[in-house]
């Protein structure tokens, strides 16, 4: 992690990479939503940082007055100098509209099913490989294991190269972020390993998500090898580090509550309920919008050009929308969360994720009812775009 | 009771179809709607609310009779 400066006021100098704020952030979106509440920083090239439901909702539903072209929370210097991009995620209307139909059909609740049985065996092999040890890493030699090996089966390339898989997109999304030497090597080596399964599936073409997109049409045109590479470059990144952030923080969760572990335990028919408020509390992404126009949010002053960063975990801890909002209430029934963001950019992969999450969890407790954290200390996480631990070793008892 | 799916802002979140699958129609893309005239039968009012209630978009009306 980058050094940053030590922030003093938090309303006007935030540092979404600082050591505090990647630990927990909580406190400070609740001083923030009370006393400013959509804050201010020019640090990492600048941002507002709204942080309640209200505000975040409604920017989330004006892709007109807040562009989706650059989303990452500190920005690349001059942006992609290759032309691809991340579509539909970094695109707005029109373009927007046919790039997420073509990718929806592949994650939509009935195609996410297919890949039920496949994540069931994965998850019970990775537990085999630790649970005669009598502990493990639950973010490392879990949670990062199971995305990687699911979105590889899914592009239809070797599950042998999940390991590279996170190491890319972690050189990409996490480390990166604050280093572009860093970020421009793993981009350079996921576009290079992009083009050449998109050249491999146009001369043997194969029944997977690939070469669907590359023999897809759109206003009887084929879709450019270039949006192809770009919305593979996508489903690689967004489905990695994400889901993994969210399988290791419900663990920790887990690990540190006894109470709410023995409850689905003993009851796992609450998993899907318990997976939404973990999803709630602990939401792993944040994504930034720039401002085309200069405007105004809730008496807030924004000019054209400026980055807004959503956090949707700040929104999902707002007290006006959710009672007990610090709390996990892990039964609990009204949870109107965005951690998958909402309006036009709803994240499309979450049926997966749920998928992945629901699955990750129920083999977990079945296999390892009880276990606890061997160091709360020695606990690591990691921050900025997407929050969730990078260590997190526990006993099983 | 019945409960109405408004599909101009339904985004696909899929909440209602896992509370509530047998009250929602998912097409090809994930999108929802409700089954036929929305009307909720009797035993099954608490899974419509709550499907309504868990909706990021707020797309889901109840109208209770």
């Amino acid at each position: 992690m980058a050094h940053t400066e030590p922030v003093e006021d938090w309303c006007r100098d935030y540092d979404i990479f600082d050591p505090g704020y990647i630990r927990d952030p909580f406190p400070i979106w609740d001083r923030l939503r009370d006393e400013c509440p959509i804050a201010h920083s020019d640090r990492w090239g600048g941002s507002w940082l709204p942080t309640r439901y209200s505000d975040i909702h409604a920017i989330a539903h004006d892709p007109t007055r807040f562009s989706s072209d650059e989303i990452t929370v500190a920005p690349l210097e001059g942006g992609p100098a290759d032309g691809v991009k991340a579509p539909p995620i970094t695109s707005d209307p029109p373009e927007h509209t046919w790039a997420r139909r073509l990718i929806l059909p592949a994650f939509a609740p009935r195609a996410v099913e297919a890949y039920r049985d496949y994540t069931v065996a994965l998850c019970g092999e990775l537990i085999d490989g630790f649970i005669d040890r009598g502990r493990a890493d639950a973010a490392s030699d879990y949670a990062q294991q199971i995305p990687p090996r699911v979105i590889a089966h899914l592009l239809g390339v070797p599950p042998e190269m999940s390991d590279e898989f996170t190491e890319w997109v972690r050189g990409v999304l996490e480390l990166g972020l604050t280093d572009p030497d860093i970020r421009m090597k793993y981009r350079a080596i996921l576009m290079d390993f992009l083009w050449a399964q998109v050249n491999d599936r146009k001369a043997n073409p194969r029944d997977d998500l690939i070469t669907r997109l590359l023999q897809s049409e759109v206003d009887g045109q084929p879709v450019p090898d270039t949006h192809v590479v770009g919305t593979c470059n996508l489903i690689l990144i967004a489905g990695i580090d994400t889901t993994w952030s969210s399988i290791g923080a419900a663990l920790w969760h887990l690990a540190r509550n006894p109470s709410d572990r023995a409850r689905l335990v003993a009851d796992p028919g609450l998993i899907p309920t318990a997976v939404e408020e973990l999803l709630r509390a602990y939401s792993p992404v944040t994504m930034a919008r720039v401002v085309t126009a200069d405007t105004e949010v809730n008496g807030c002053p924004m000019k054209k050009g400026d980055r807004v960063l959503m956090s949707f975990p700040a929104a999902n801890r707002d007290p006006e929308v959710f009672p007990d909002a610090d709390r996990v209430v892990i039964d609990r029934a009204r949870n109107r969360h965005v951690a998958f963001g909402v309006g036009i950019h709803r994240c499309a992969g979450s049926n997966l994720a749920r998928m992945e999450m629901q699955i990750a969890l129920e083999t977990w407790l079945d296999r390892i009812p009880e276990f606890e954290l061997a160091d709360p200390e020695s606990v690591t996480w990691a921050g900025g775009q997407v929050r969730g631990p990078r260590e997190c070793e526990v006993v099983f008892r | 009771m019945k409960m109405i799916i408004n599909t101009e802002l339904c985004q696909g979140h899929n909440r209602c179809y896992a509370l509530a699958p047998d009250l929602v129609d998912i097409d090809d893309l994930g999108y929802a709607s409700h089954k036929g005239d929305g009307t909720v039968p009797p035993g099954r009012e608490e899974a419509a609310r709550l499907a309504a209630d868990n909706c990021p978009e707020e797309a889901i009306t109840i109208i209770e009779d």
